[in-house]
């Protein structure tokens, strides 16, 4: 397996204020290192405010990063989209949580799709309209959509016209910024089942960033849980779900309502969830997750625990998992001081 | 059990340009006294115009009730003049919406938009005057209830000053504080994170335990509707098409459109999703004249395309309206 993004140590700090000691920053990513392979479901789960979409805005380059590397195909994107070089943007692209605002309604599907293609010469000009009917057919829409706008297709059509938009360019990286949240299930059904056709017919890799846990489950290949700009656990989807070691995660899968008795047996121990995520302007001292966490002792409140691998490939950061591998994140270069 | 509100045969519509977008068609419901009832649909299907309907609250300008009868305890609310509707909103029946922050008015703190709610729950005027100096204490134990911290500091800000969570516990407080015969709870968790969102069910079901209120929940998720309610109304396109116990209607799901709503939720279990279901939710301006399901239906038959079917009952308070199931009727 290749690495196709490499992030390391990435930080995206907002100013949000100015007091006596300087700007008041908000951490919406506070230190996060991940490996993403090549062909692969790369998910990331969290509560809103956990910082999951700036990562994603970050690696698409729609903010420069406070600190940290980001390096794509051995190339480094850690910079704003607009210094980064023509054929990355083109290898890079996004789907929106809500089509409705991502796709503009005054224009024709045609011209939607026409747009990426002429930008990043897809395909000679004379070409263009039959790569749209093409495009259209990918994501099963019917041929004549192309004269359409927006607001007169359902929402599942507009996120399977945002997800051709995506494709026109021809990438190799797509980012999936909670693409179905907006829509029914029976919808997200078919979306889902769509992304996953295509994921196999053009070898992409995704970046799927969700709140759903029930649909991680089925998207994902690997998954990491984010908590305050931070990921508390990293695992293979099916270890993430089976063995779930972190209270977080514990806690998260505990609470989601499920519908069938097999899936009750899956989760874990109820965890009563209590308090709610708090300000990444004010992170908690030591572990940022004490305060809400059932289990934590005088040590969490003091010292932030470290990333550990407990398992071959399963990462958790909390005092309850000693380090039995040292090797990993405390052997890499540490970034520039911010 | 005791029948607390009954939905008879439903219509309403709502004015579009050219005519007229028949959302409800005749919808079927009961609510009995102490009973948690789930009422589950996709997004367009009519949950949230039906419980409009029944505190009358929809604008008439856009919409027409074109038939039917709402009964609470008996009395029909669609024949009701102004201050009967009155004591039912103040008195008899409260309701929690989807989107607090729409819910709750920017420009009134948090404690005269709820000392307003108890003030009017109070039967005469005479009344109150007597609790006015009262009414604080009344309003920091509902927000008590809650467990919202800090309630003299609550009942001073702003809705804007809140969080999400907090502002849907707020909204939960005005709707309990005091006691009601029923509760509407539209999406309470929806626009909330998981863990706010269990949180908030929690304390509604615990709360709803204590005052043995009535509740109807209405969500499109139907895991919240197995874990909260005793009873489950599955609606399609502005009609019951399913209605079972919880346990039941999991174990034993019979409408096709039931199976194909809960083979496309995502499962915990893993092992992909199915292709979900095929078609779109009809156009209320010309829906078909039938079961509204039929044109999306993967075993439709004949009779389907031209009469609505009725509730089938297949035992065990089981009732289908789907003629798969017609000759059950008689068992």
């Amino acid at each position: 397996m290749t690495d196709i993004l490499q992030i390391r140590k990435l930080k995206k700090y907002f100013v949000v204020g100015k007091n006596a000691d300087g700007p008041i920053y908000l951490r919406a990513v506070d230190g996060v290192s991940v490996d993403i392979h090549e062909v692969e479901t790369f998910g990331i789960v969290g509560e809103s405010g956990s910082g999951k979409s700036t990562i994603a805005y970050t690696v698409m380059g729609m903010y420069k990063p406070t600190a940290g590397e980001m390096i794509f195909k051995g190339q480094n994107i850690a910079m704003e989209v607009s210094r980064r070089a023509h054929h990355l943007k083109k290898e890079l692209q996004i789907v929106f949580q809500d089509p409705g605002s991502s796709l503009n309604p005054l224009r024709s599907i045609r011209q939607l799709l026409e747009l990426p293609l002429r930008l990043h010469n897809v395909v000679p000009p004379n070409q263009i309209e039959e790569k749209i009917v093409e495009l259209l057919e990918k994501v099963e829409l019917p041929p004549d959509y192309m004269y359409k706008s927006t607001p007169s297709i359902g929402g599942g059509e507009k996120q399977m016209v945002a997800i051709a938009r995506a494709l026109a360019a021809g990438p190799s990286f797509i980012v999936l910024d909670e693409p179905t949240s907006a829509l029914d299930v029976s919808v997200q059904a078919k979306i889902i089942n769509k992304l996953l056709d295509l994921q196999q017919e053009l070898s992409l890799t995704y970046m799927f960033i969700t709140h759903d846990l029930s649909l991680m489950r089925n998207m994902a290949n690997r998954v990491a849980i984010m908590y305050l700009g931070r990921i508390c656990e990293l695992a293979t989807a099916k270890e993430f779900f089976e063995q779930p070691l972190h209270p977080y995660t514990r806690m998260l899968l505990s609470s989601i309502p499920t519908v069938s008795v097999e899936e009750d047996r899956m989760k874990p121990k109820k965890v009563i969830s209590i308090g709610e995520i708090p300000s990444p302007v004010n992170i908690p001292s030591g572990c940022s997750f004490h305060l809400r966490c059932p289990e934590s002792d005088s040590r969490c409140v003091k010292e932030d625990p470290e990333m550990v691998e407990v398992r071959l490939g399963h990462w958790v950061r909390c005092h309850q998992f000693p380090s039995t591998y040292s090797a990993g994140e405390q052997t890499m270069p540490r970034p520039n001081k911010f | 059990m005791e029948p607390l509100l009954e939905v008879q045969n439903l219509h309403v519509w709502y004015r579009v340009y050219g005519g007229y977008s028949k959302v409800l068609n005749g919808v079927n419901f009961l609510v009995n006294k102490g009973e948690r009832v789930g009422l589950v649909g996709e997004a367009g299907c009519g949950k949230t115009t039906t419980m409009k309907t029944i505190l009358r609250i929809l604008p008439d300008q856009v919409s027409k009730i074109a038939q039917g009868k709402i009964l609470f305890n008996g009395q029909d609310i669609l024949q009701m003049n102004g201050n009967a509707l009155q004591r039912i909103r103040s008195q008899g029946i409260a309701m929690i919406f989807q989107d607090p922050t729409a819910a709750l008015n920017p420009v009134f703190t948090v404690g005269e938009q709820l000392s307003d709610v108890i003030r009017f729950s109070l039967r005469s005027i005479a009344q109150r005057k007597v609790e006015k100096k009262s009414i604080k204490q009344v309003a920091m134990q509902a927000l008590k209830d809650v467990s919202m911290p800090d309630q003299e500091r609550i009942l001073g800000t702003y809705p804007i000053q809140l969080s999400g969570g907090m502002r849907q516990r707020v909204c939960i407080s005005m709707a309990i504080t005091t006691k009601r015969e029923l509760l509407i709870a539209d999406e309470p968790g929806t626009s909330l994170d998981v863990t706010i969102q269990d949180q908030i069910l929690r304390l509604l079901h615990e709360l709803v335990k204590q005052q043995n209120t009535s509740i109807i929940l209405i969500t499109h998720s139907l895991g919240v509707a197995r874990e909260m309610t005793d009873r489950i109304y599955v609606m399609y396109a502005g009609t019951m098409v399913e209605t079972a116990k919880a346990d039941e209607l999991f174990a034993n799901p019979l409408h096709p459109y039931t199976l194909g709503l809960l083979a496309s939720v995502p499962k915990l279990t893993g092992g992909g999703i199915a292709k979900g279901i095929p078609g779109r939710l009809p156009d209320y301006r010309n829906p078909p004249p039938g079961c509204r399901f039929s044109p999306r239906c993967p075993r439709a038959m004949p009779v389907c395309e031209f009469s609505p079917p009725p509730f089938f009952d297949v035992g065990y308070e089981h009732k289908v309206a789907c003629y798969l199931f017609q000759e059950s009727r008689n068992d």
